[in-house]
């Protein structure tokens, strides 16, 4: 038998890391740690006071998953369901401490910048007006080691830092924690129309940030 | 590169409509709109392939390690969960 195969399985193989923890496979409950629980306290801050009480809440969250995972039937991905806790656990704590982020009145939180700015496209006196006078570099024109590069990531973490909270919060559940946008809108107590709109402020300041990475030397 | 009639979604406006296209959440004759445009405008497709790729960056792997004493609190609580399972 291959042994690399019975002590690491991908991150991405559910079933692999669900028969993993079933059985207390350390090394991959480690593995999981590493991987998620930065993530994990980041999403916990936004809704509870402290750093100290966010951990506890992480904390919580990992009991939880090692003591529901014989429960747990796959219906969702398990990165999913382990987000779905710990957004549950840091909600309790959050009201307990009177600290819920009101994110329904953060809604579209007065942030209008455009997606890009103004000044890369072509004024109204144009021929073409509205369209790009400074487009976007092609990303084929680009070596895949440097789109793949750590630091890439890197840049759109520190981008991710600096979003507004409720545009942070919708951007981790959905393209970190892979959630629906359905659940997202009902964990925030938001419309699916303020949920894009925040989506869409969020996503597009990370974009900037992958550009300005990708233009430098 | 084609240049666009006057009456074409510009790509200003495209941009601000990424996130509703890449939901599912334009009307039709709008979705169909933002493809015609994406046809002939390869600085859009640009855009798009920026957007489609920092969604795919957000989502990888966490290089950042969890801070060292959450680490091992988590590792210990590990061990006591597996010791009470296997009694």
């Amino acid at each position: 038998m291959q042994r690399a195969a019975a002590t690491t399985p991908a991150l991405t193989e559910d079933s692999a890391i669900v028969a993993a923890l079933r059985r207390g496979d350390e090394a991959v409950f480690t593995t999981l740690v590493n991987a998620y629980s930065t993530s994990l306290l980041r999403l916990a801050q936004d809704f509870v006071r402290t750093r100290a009480v966010a951990e506890e809440v992480v904390q919580e969250t990992w009991l939880a998953v090692l003591n529901g995972i014989d429960r747990f039937e796959g219906r969702s991905t398990f990165k999913t369901w382990l987000y779905r806790i710990l957004v549950n656990k840091a909600k309790t704590r959050g009201v307990r401490e009177a600290r819920t982020i009101p994110f329904s009145a953060l809604a579209p939180d007065g942030d209008d910048e455009p997606a890009v700015p103004e000044d890369r496209f072509r004024g109204p006196d144009d021929q073409w007006p509205g369209h790009w006078a400074s487009p976007p570099v092609p990303l084929d024109t680009i070596p895949e080691q440097r789109l793949l590069a750590r630091e890439a990531r890197g840049r759109i973490a520190e981008a991710l830092e600096t979003l507004p909270d409720s545009q942070r919060v919708v951007v981790m559940l959905r393209d970190i924690a892979g959630w629906e946008s359905e659940e997202v809108c009902e964990a925030l107590g938001l419309t699916e129309g303020n949920q894009r709109v925040l989506l869409h402020r969020g996503r597009a300041k990370l974009r900037a940030a992958f550009e300005r990475y990708l233009e430098e030397d | 590169m084609a240049m666009p009639e006057k009456t074409d979604l510009t790509c200003n406006e495209l941009v601000e409509l990424v996130t509703d296209y890449l939901e599912g959440a334009l009307p039709t004759h709008d979705r169909l709109d933002f493809e015609h445009h994406l046809v002939w405008c390869s600085w859009c497709r640009d855009y798009l392939d920026h957007m489609r790729r920092t969604i795919e960056l957000t989502g990888g792997p966490d290089e950042s390690e969890p801070p060292s004493p959450l680490r091992e609190q988590l590792l210990d609580a590990f061990k006591d969960w597996k010791r009470t399972r296997e009694t």
